[in-house]
């Protein structure tokens, strides 16, 4: 078992190696779970920003970034392969799944702001299926009937002892951003909810 | 046959689905939706246990969840077993294991039950008294006798191989109890299109309606019409019903847990399920339906088995099909145990008599008692019962009469009436208010968004109870946003209308008499025992609760409270609302631990937070250590040594080669914005604005007061972005301080905070070679010592990934910080591995890490300061400016206590004995010889073993430290006391010169 697993580290070492590039390890890579009604993936890699500014701002922002930040709460924007999440009244999670460099993007928009890559710091695990909301539920006290939390809904909530960020992004699908060290943890409740909403 | 005394027609179980179960080893044939209790009464048995403090022979006394005595231990199996389970609401299950509890040999004979001769001896307020003296006879003998003697039943050994769920709700409006009330209110609220929950503990909808067998509703007898509306409400989208599950808290804004039983009752489970699960619910309004619990009558030896109170037996016989004796008394202040006669006697049971201590019951039952033949004794009372293991004769007297005749029965019906359920409307933190009218009391003021309806809301009436619970259930949609229309209307019939109930001692049972006569039967409190409280000047109702312990068992006294009140308020001669009512605590019934903690337990029971790296300290063999949530690599043994040997041999490697540490787990905060410099300046005690883009800096925090908080390195990569270190586990708590301040005093600021701890996995490469490891991986940044000296900070590139590169050191030797996107955080620590360890470097844990910072003097916030630790204590004053005009901490630092002389400091303290090593924490004194109590100096706060010095070091804060160098103190340990020396704190290479090699 050892050994294997030492030999699949050199393969993978050796492989980075000749691309000359470093081989990235996503926190939940490989991690698969769900029940009949709940799929758990962990979400693909992707460039994201915590981003700060004042109200007078978010304008230029908006045009720096392609897509207009929204300012009610629990509201999300999107924009192609972009969407920001609003967090807070000056705070936004902007992720994008093409790997832009969101930071330069909003550097870009000459508006004041701050921006923080926080690609890495974060991790995400996409929920799906009819029993997605209930899942999610075992750990998130927050009201999920489409009525309250329709689609493009998101939170900074919690879920178990874990902070999370929660976006509805169709009916029964659901993006869990959370840091990455709470990842096992996260996906470890999520499989124990997912299991529970099917029965 | 599922029992001899089950009574064919009788009941609504199905003769032919049987399950068998064993009680005390032997073997019983239940019916399905058979409870433990129906069971038993079945077969005849009626003592199933012994009371806590006498041993006395109890039986069953109630057929829900207000039962005292039936405590039983049920199992499947040796780790699925648990104790004190009410018989009366466990239902049987094909092969249940159930067994008596506080009984020794056996249940019919117990050899504890010479506490009850002996009562004399055990009155309430013994323990109080008695255990006083002497004083040292507690320790050896009271506390492990009375915790022998204390708590029923026996907790199984084993893991709980169960497990449990948890699940979030909300709704429009929460019903709680499908009774009659219940069930009208959520088809009114439901009308509306609101969201409805509507739970109840039962396994069947209907409440009362299991018993009463009188009512009509739409037409239908009242039990049928209940489960039609179940059915009708659990097909609407808008509607979850839930039975078996328990309304057990009530806590702010309208927030109630429910614990749902899910597989307690199956006698095969599939293992997916969860054995129970918590519902938190959130609801915009809540309708409490919790009906009412009959009283018991308190007479003369009232506890033994087969005295049971009139509802239940009209459980047992109407739902379960069950009489619960063959010639049968019936002692009551209310009409309603009248009934429990008529249905008895029409299925062909013996009622020996009603007695009834009114003197003018209802004309109705007396009309219908005399239609039916039975004897009805009115202004009688029972003043004594006979019968060792089961009740065999009452002793019936005309009141005020000593003149009594014994009456032969197997079984008596009591009934003192009615007390409405208030106990979640009281723990809504309602206040109550009293009806003398019918001695009780009721919902008064409400503090959240519900309301009680029926019996609960002392609604007595049939058809009232509906139309007030339709009202509710209608206003409170309403309330809550329903638009929707649709009207409810249920019109109800019952056969009689119920009067009566007193509450307090019966004939008998008065003040002058000292007569066993319960009121709370699971403590074993007697009449006589609420008197004796009073008399030894307990005024309070808390006091003579406690003091009696009446009403704090684990059914917390549902049957006994008013009882107890109005004796108490008889005793002191003062009106039931002065003497007043104890608050009611959730959980309504006891809820199991495995609900409670649902899924946090192994691995979910708290997040292991792990660094990029920990995959590969795990494969080369490192330990651990817990830092806050954080596993952290504490040293890497190599075959055959010992913790110490591997931290020699890292502490060595690195001052001699280099070695390579994980320093993820840093705390890192951004800061960010044209104020950025400014805002620093004022949280922190030293100068940022002097700090020019490419350098770091070390850096000190203070609270308010002046005590150190967290320090760090900060390095500045651009005039308007900070990058902020903070030590482990301060990491939250001092985003959150420099939010706070943001926000609360520097809101004018423009300047934001983001935590990047995540972001960044970093590696810290230590030691005179570590340039020469790094240098051919690094592209972008020239780290020669000109270039990039001690203290740099470069953004650059690693193997092809971006970094953040620090020229930095806590080892005090050279080193540098690679800090890479936390997913390539192994990739690049595997590449600088490879390079290092051919050169003889090592890899290092947090151990290490350590012992090389306090070989260089260097402090651990939290572990050498304990937040009453000044920047001068800590001889860091060099890091507090002089010339700011504020910062946080600037004028407590000014606080004369904090500027006095012999203030505790911050010294180094080396043994006159260099091998031995001091304990932390130890304390330190001036003259070892000083008789007791010694005048303590301090304590030490770091000890090591220091391979690089040959010999231990420590850290102590002592008073007067710095002024007492040279001189020898004393640490006095238990077996011998140790004499140190009072030095400064860099222990090695005291020059420095090795950080900027």
């Amino acid at each position: 078992m050892a050994d294997t697993q030492t030999l699949v580290r050199q393969k993978t070492a050796s492989k980075a190696e000749q691309a000359g590039l470093a081989t990235r390890r996503a926190p939940l890579a490989g991690k698969q779970g769900g029940s009949a009604t709940v799929i758990l993936v962990p979400a693909e890699a992707a460039s994201r920003i915590s981003l700060r500014a004042r109200a007078e701002d978010v304008g230029a922002l908006s045009k720096g970034l392609g897509l207009a930040l929204p300012v009610k709460p629990k509201t999300s924007a999107t924009a192609g392969e972009r969407t920001a999440l609003w967090l807070g009244p000056d705070e936004w999670l902007v992720i994008d799944q093409s790997g832009a460099d969101l930071v330069a993007v909003a550097a870009s928009s000459g508006a004041l702001h701050s921006a923080t890559d926080v690609s890495h710091r974060n991790t995400a695990v996409i929920v799906s299926g009819p029993g997605a909301a209930a899942a999610i539920n075992s750990g998130c006290p927050q009201d999920l009937a489409l009525a309250v939390f329709p689609v493009g809904a998101c939170s900074r909530t919690i879920f178990g002892k874990a902070e999370i960020v929660l976006w509805r992004m169709a009916e029964d699908k659901f993006r869990v951003e959370c840091w990455r060290s709470f990842s096992e943890y996260v996906f470890g409740l999520l499989s124990e909810g997912a299991e529970d909403a099917a029965l | 046959m599922s029992g001899a005394n089950r009574i064919a027609g009788a009941g609504r179980l199905t003769p032919a689905k049987t399950a068998r179960f064993t009680f005390d080893g032997k073997s019983y044939t239940a019916l399905q939706g058979d409870t433990v209790a129906s069971a038993l009464l079945a077969n005849g048995v009626h003592l199933v246990g012994r009371s806590f403090k006498y041993h006395r022979p109890r039986g069953i006394l109630s057929a829900g969840a207000e039962e005292p005595n039936a405590l039983i231990d049920v199992a499947r199996d040796s780790a699925r077993k648990q104790p004190n389970v009410r018989a009366t609401v466990q239902e049987v299950f094909d092969g249940a294991i159930v067994s008596s509890q506080n009984r020794w040999p056996s249940l019919a004979f117990d050899v504890n039950g010479v506490n009850n001769l002996l009562s004399p001896f055990f009155a309430a307020g013994f323990y109080y008294k008695t255990f006083m003296w002497p004083k040292n006879a507690w320790h050896k003998l009271y506390e492990p006798f009375i915790r022998r003697s204390a708590g029923l039943g026996v907790a199984p050994k084993e893991a709980d191989p169960d497990h449990y769920s948890s699940r979030y709700a909300h709704c429009d409006v929460l019903v709680v109890g499908a009774g009659i009330a219940g069930l009208s209110a959520a088809l009114a609220a439901a009308a509306t299109g609101a969201s409805v929950v509507l739970c109840d503990e039962q396994p069947e909808v209907g409440g009362a309606l299991h018993y009463d067998s009188g009512v009509t509703i739409d037409g239908t007898p009242g039990y049928d019409w209940a489960q039609a509306t179940a059915a009708r409400l659990a097909a609407m989208p808008n509607v979850k019903l839930m039975t078996r599950t328990t309304a057990f808290g009530y806590y702010n804004h309208n927030f109630v847990g429910l614990a749902e039983r899910v597989t307690d009752h199956l006698a095969d489970p599939d293992r997916t399920q969860p054995r129970e699960r918590l519902w938190q619910v959130r609801a915009k309004r809540v309708i409490i339906a919790n009906g009412a619990i009959e009283r018991h009558m308190v007479f003369a030896n009232n506890d033994r088995p087969g005295i049971m109170l009139a509802s239940a037996a009209r459980t047992y016989l109407n739902h379960f099909g069950v009489a619960v004796g063959a010639k049968v008394g019936v002692f009551t202040a209310h009409d309603s145990a009248y009934e429990a006669a008529f249905d008895l006697k029409r299925a062909g049971v013996a009622i020996a008599a009603i007695v009834d201590c009114r003197d003018r019951p209802g004309e109705a039952v007396l009309a219908e008692a005399r239609k039916l033949g039975i004897e009805v004794l009115t202004g009688h009372s029972v003043t004594n019962t006979a019968g060792k293991l089961r009740v065999s004769s009452m002793t019936v007297a005309r009141n005020g009469s000593n003149a009594g005749r014994r009456i032969n029965i197997d079984a008596l019906l009591v009934s003192a009436g009615w007390t409405p359920s208030i106990h979640l409307f009281s723990q809504s933190r309602g206040k109550v208010k009293f009806d003398a009218e019918h001695q009780r009391f009721l919902p008064g003021t409400y503090a959240q968004e519900s309301v009680s309806v029926g019996a609960c809301n002392g609604t007595d009436a049939l058809q009232a109870t509906i139309d007030e619970a339709i009202a509710a259930g209608e206003d409170m949609a309403r309330a809550a946003g329903a638009t929707a229309g649709g009207k409810v209307t249920v019109n109800a019939q019952s056969t009689f209308e119920w009067t009566g109930g007193m509450i307090g001692a019966g004939e008998g049972a008065g003040p002058d008499t000292t007569v066993k006569a319960f009121i709370d039967f699971q403590h074993d409190v007697c009449a006589k025992d609420i008197r004796l409280a009073v008399r030894e000047g307990m005024h309070s109702i808390e006091h003579i609760k406690r003091f009696t312990t009446n009403g704090m068992a684990s059914d917390q006294g549902k049957l006994s409270n008013m009882h107890g009140l109005a004796i108490a308020a008889d005793a002191l001669g003062k009106e039931i609302p002065k003497v007043g009512l104890t608050t009611f605590r959730a959980p309504y019934t006891p809820v199991t631990f495995g609900t409670l903690i649902n899924h946090s337990r192994g691995k979910l029971f708290d997040p292991a937070r792990k660094t990029p790296i920990h995959p590969w300290a795990e494969a080369h063999g490192a330990e651990f250590e817990d830092v806050g949530n954080w596993k952290r690599a504490w040293f890497f043994p190599k075959a055959g040594e010992t913790m110490h040997q591997a931290v020699d041999r890292e502490c060595k490697t690195v001052r001699n080669v280099a070695g390579v540490f994980d320093a993820s787990t840093l705390g890192k905060i951004e800061v960010v914005g044209p104020d950025a410099a400014e805002f620093l300046n004022l949280i922190y005690t030293n100068a940022w604005d002097s700090l020019k883009p490419g350098r770091c800096r070390y850096g000190i925090m203070l609270r308010e007061d002046g005590f150190v908080y967290d320090d760090g390195v900060v390095g500045r990569l651009a005039e308007d972005r900070f990058h902020v270190t903070t030590t482990t586990g301060g990491a939250p708590r001092v985003l959150h301080h420099m939010e706070d301040y943001l926000q609360t005093e520097f809101p004018h600021l423009k300047v934001w905070l983001t935590s990047a701890t995540e972001q960044w996995a970093v590696i810290a490469v230590q030691g005179p070679k570590a340039r020469e490891i790094i240098a051919p991986l690094v592209e972008g940044i020239d780290i020669s010592n000109e270039a990039f000296p001690h203290m740099s900070v470069a953004e650059g590139k690693i193997c092809g990934v971006p970094t953040r590169l620090f020229r930095m050191s806590f080892t005090g030797e050279l080193g540098f910080e690679i800090n890479v996107p936390a997913d390539y955080g192994q990739a690049i620590w595997e590449a600088v591995w490879a390079r290092a360890e051919p050169m003889g470097a090592c890899a290092y844990g947090t151990e290490t890490m350590h012992v090389l910072r306090a070989e260089k003097g260097y402090i651990i916030v939290g572990q050498d300061t304990d937040g009453t630790v000044t920047p001068d204590d800590a001889s860091l004053n060099w890091a507090v400016s002089k010339k700011k005009s504020d910062f946080v901490g600037i004028r407590g630092l000014k606080r004369p206590d904090l500027v006095k002389d012999g203030r505790k400091q911050l010294v180094g303290l080396v043994t006159k004995d260099p091998k031995t090593v001091l304990e932390e924490g130890a304390q330190i004194v001036a003259d070892p010889n000083e008789p007791k109590p010694m005048t303590m100096l301090g304590h030490v706060t770091s000890s090591y073993w220091s391979e690089n010095c040959g010999r231990s070091i420590a850290f102590a804060l002592v008073a007067g430290g710095r002024a007492r160098t040279g001189q020898t103190l004393y640490v006095p340990m238990p077996d011998k006391t140790i004499a140190v020396e009072v030095t400064d704190m860099v222990f090695f290479d005291k020059e420095g010169g090795r950080i900027h090699g």
